[in-house]
């Protein structure tokens, strides 16, 4: 073995701690929300991730209604997992349209027949390009964007049943 | 009172451990040992101290003592005994003092039982377990006290979380525990060898059983712990590449290539500074693990309150602890001498390989789980899910599991392909036969594919070994290496089928209407309140029957805790020797009507069957290992007697 290579670990530790600590000075609080929330919708234009959708652009979003933006994945269990508080959201008027985050038609078309289709349009979102820039840091999350095509509420994490009566709040806070 | 005594106890422990390092590291300098006879006792006796100090906290969360801030913010008087106990290590300062007191007791059993290293060395590991160990006691005592007093006793407890309020959940945390510290055994010894110098087979053969024990109980806390994320979580996913369960799966991958190494080292004198060098990172990856989830620096289900304080204790430990431990490495093994040679075709060559891909896999997920850090350090997002740990950490384990197949037939330091090539072509035929009949009659994906036919072929590989031995003088430990292959191929198998085959069923029905999933129909017959101790439920009362069979009663329930509120849901499962049934009932719908979660997944049992095996394969081999030393050095002892007696 060349003396060299026994620094490596070392090294790699090394970078670690620097990754560790600069990580531990930054506040945690969730700055991603609070960055987005009053900003406009960014401009992207998606391909329809399934056959029975149309695909989703954010002019979409300028229709003067509201509409929740749910960012999921046919790989992500926890999008099952709200699946039924997404369609008693669609059931209370609300409209959905979806990103599929690095998806594959199959699966996607797989993944509705399972757990049921709530959205209106659904667009793919194959490298979280989307994802990225609307400020959504994994999947589940969903939006309240407003007429104008401004993000006016972020949910993290899988909508619990006891959070569809806020949803919907803030889907009615969004049409004023 | 019994509070002090345990804070009393944890200062004594914490002075003890101090006087082990001072007098271990004294006796590495010229005429410097004459301290050296307390290292021992001192290592003793602070294992039983730490041990006491838990004891305590045990008592005060048995006894739901509310003037103590510890019990106040995490118990509750209303939880059953167990739950009360189990309490005692589900936060953080609890579960840091049940480490302290592993680590502590690990260290008190080499000091009392090991007696074969050269004393020297021995003394260095103490130190350097006492070292780890103070970092641990400073972070205890001066941040993380878990005897503090409330001014005034709270009148009832915050309570526990109750999705640890679970069985499976008392006994999975010190499991995974002992695994985890356990390894601090094998960092110690790898730390005094680098000291001494002293790189042997023989110093393989005395560290192989102690990271053969820690290794027994880390496979079956993963095993455990995925078990019950599968039943309690009520998702129906058995492993989801959390960093939680990442940073439990790490230490495991270390470990185990360690112990192939390890074996290397004691068979044939070589691999020695990469031996040493798993020896630190196994345990570096279980302080790694607990730093990240500790700190809240990633976002997991699993997350421990969240201290950035804490988190720069624990980074400062693992500078100092890792940092320095590699430091001596890249110092000292240049020195420690290279081990002996071997061609490419044989065991070592095969260890060897596997070692190497074992680490790669290792090196993924460590990836996989620091990379929303480093992103984010530039302000972008993003999440790591199975399309990535999955497909890419498959690239390394197939050929890993091909080699493994193969290596345990072939011979130490040289070996012909043409001596082991029908059973390879036997191997070679199933797995080509199961990926033949997979594509041609069922339209599987590539990895479960994959999955089914290495395992298939696995499974007959791993008696391979046995062929033309007899029987009943195999080594235990060859049993082990048999038994713990042959888990692998058999969870492997679960895993395959379970993502190839299931079938899954959301449906919202009326009492009395029917749902069918796979070869099940299932009737909801009713849906009733119940309750528990602390606890209120919905439970959906349902009639299962497989292929028009007698029904089954089955009951799964959606709880309500009170204390702290919060809602889980337990899941009902039926198992049959091909599958499990796996119900979950869901929230009434505006109807009427409930909504029933129904999976069918086929052979789903056989991954914690698997897991299970792999563990038994470690103990047949720790009990081999031990029995055969114990042997050895029966043998000596008499031959020294006769020696004795013939000069006399």
């Amino acid at each position: 073995m060349k003396r060299w290579t026994l620094w490596v670990p070392l090294t790699l530790f090394l970078g670690f701690c620097v990754l560790a600590g600069y990580q531990l000075t930054q506040p945690k609080d969730d700055f991603v929300v609070s960055r987005m929330i009053g900003k406009p919708l960014p401009d992207f234009d998606l391909h329809a991730a399934s056959l029975d959708r149309p695909a989703l652009a954010s002019s979409y979003f300028h229709d003067g209604k509201p509409h929740l933006l749910n960012v999921f994945a046919s790989w992500c269990i926890p999008c099952a997992a709200e699946a039924p508080q997404l369609e008693a959201l669609r059931r209370r008027g609300a409209d959905i349209a979806g990103i599929a985050i690095r998806d594959r038609p199959e699966d996607v078309a797989d993944y509705l027949t399972r757990y049921g289709n709530p959205y209106s349009r659904i667009g793919s979102d194959d490298l979280s390009q989307v994802q990225l820039d609307i400020g959504s840091s994994g999947v589940p999350e969903t939006f309240v964007i407003d007429g104008k095509g401004i993000i006016r509420y972020q949910h993290i994490g899988d909508i619990r049943p006891d959070d569809v009566p806020l949803m919907i709040g803030k889907l009615r806070e969004a049409e004023q | 009172m019994i509070a002090e005594l345990g804070l009393v106890a944890l200062w004594l422990a914490a002075s003890l451990a101090a006087l082990q390092l001072v007098t271990g590291a004294l006796a590495q300098q010229v005429g410097g040992d004459e301290l050296a006879v307390l290292t021992r006792p001192a290592a003793i006796v602070q294992g039983l101290l730490a041990a006491f100090a838990f004891l305590m906290l045990l008592v005060v969360f048995g006894q739901t003592d509310l003037s103590v801030k510890l019990v106040a913010m995490n118990s509750h008087s209303e939880k059953p005994l167990i739950f009360k106990l189990s309490g005692a290590f589900g936060n953080h300062e609890g579960s840091m003092l049940l480490w302290v007191t592993i680590m502590a007791l690990a260290g008190a059993m080499i000091a009392a039982i090991e007696h074969r290293l050269p004393e020297k060395t021995m003394l260095a590991t103490l130190a350097a377990q006492a070292f780890v160990g103070l970092g641990f006691y400073a972070f205890l005592l001066f941040s993380s006290n878990p005897f503090e007093r409330l001014p005034t006793p709270a009148l009832q407890g915050q309570g526990l979380n109750p999705l640890l309020q679970d069985i499976g959940l008392v006994f999975h945390p010190p499991t995974l525990y002992v695994g985890y510290v356990g390894l601090s055994v094998a960092f110690s010894f790898a730390v005094g060898a680098l000291v001494t110098r002293q790189v042997t087979p023989d110093f393989a053969r005395i560290m192989r059983p102690w990271v053969l024990g820690a290794w027994i109980f880390l496979t079956l806390g993963i095993t455990a712990g995925s078990y019950w994320a599968y039943y309690e979580l009520g998702w129906g996913g058995w492993w989801f590449w959390d960093p939680v369960e990442n940073a439990s799966l790490m230490p495991w991958l270390a470990a185990t290539a360690l112990l192939h190494s390890a074996s290397v080292l004691a068979a044939r004198d070589a691999l020695r500074a990469w031996t040493i060098m798993l020896g630190v990172v196994a345990f570096s990856m279980s302080m790694v693990g607990t730093f990240l989830v500790r700190s809240g620096i990633l976002t997991s289900v699993h997350a421990f309150a969240v201290d950035p304080e804490r988190g720069t204790f624990i980074l400062a430990l693992l500078a100092i602890n890792i940092g320095g431990a590699l430091l001596l490495f890249a110092l000292r093994a240049g020195t420690v001498a290279e081990g002996k040679r071997f061609s490419v075709l044989s065991r070592e060559g095969a260890l060897v390989f596997n070692n190497v891909m074992l680490s790669a896999v290792l090196g993924i997920v460590l990836l996989g789980t620091l990379y929303p850090l480093v992103t984010e350090a530039f302000n972008v997002r993003v999440s790591v899910g199975p399309p990535y740990f999955n497909p890419v950490s498959a690239i390394f384990v197939f050929p890993m599991l091909a080699v493994m197949a193969v290596g345990p037939l072939l011979r130490w330091r040289q070996d012909g392909m043409q001596r082991i090539g029908r059973p390879v072509l036997i191997v070679a035929l199933v797995a080509l036969l199961v990926l033949a009949g997979g594509w041609t009659f069922a339209s599987i994906h590539l990895l479960p594919l994959l999955g089914l036919a290495f395992s298939a072929a696995l499974a007959i590989a791993a008696f391979m070994p046995l062929r033309g031995r007899n029987l009943r003088l195999l080594p235990i430990a060859t049993w082990g290496m048999v038994a713990a292959h042959f888990g692998i191929a058999v969870a492997l198998f679960g895993m395959a089928s379970e993502s190839a085959f299931s079938k899954e069923k959301l449906a919202a029905i009326e009492a009395g209407g029917s749902a069918d999933v796979g070869p099940w129909t299932v009737v909801l017959t009713d849906v009733v309140p119940t309750a528990g101790p602390n606890w209120t439920a919905l439970e959906g009362q349902m009639l299962a029957s497989y292929e028009g069979g007698p029904p089954i009663a089955i009951a799964p329930q959606s709880r309500n805790f009170w204390a702290p509120p919060q809602e889980t849901t337990e899941s009902a499962l039926v198992t049959r020797w091909n599958g499990q049934l796996y119900a979950v009932v869901g929230r009434e719908t505006a109807e009427g009507r409930w909504q029933l979660r129904l999976w069918w997944k086929p052979f789903v049992i056989f991954i914690w069957l698997g897991g299970a095996l792999v563990a038994l394969g470690g103990l047949l081999a720790l009990i081999g290992r031990v029995l055969a030393d114990l042997k050895r050095r029966t043998v000596k002892a008499r031959a020294a007697e006769r020696r004795a007696e013939s000069a006399a």
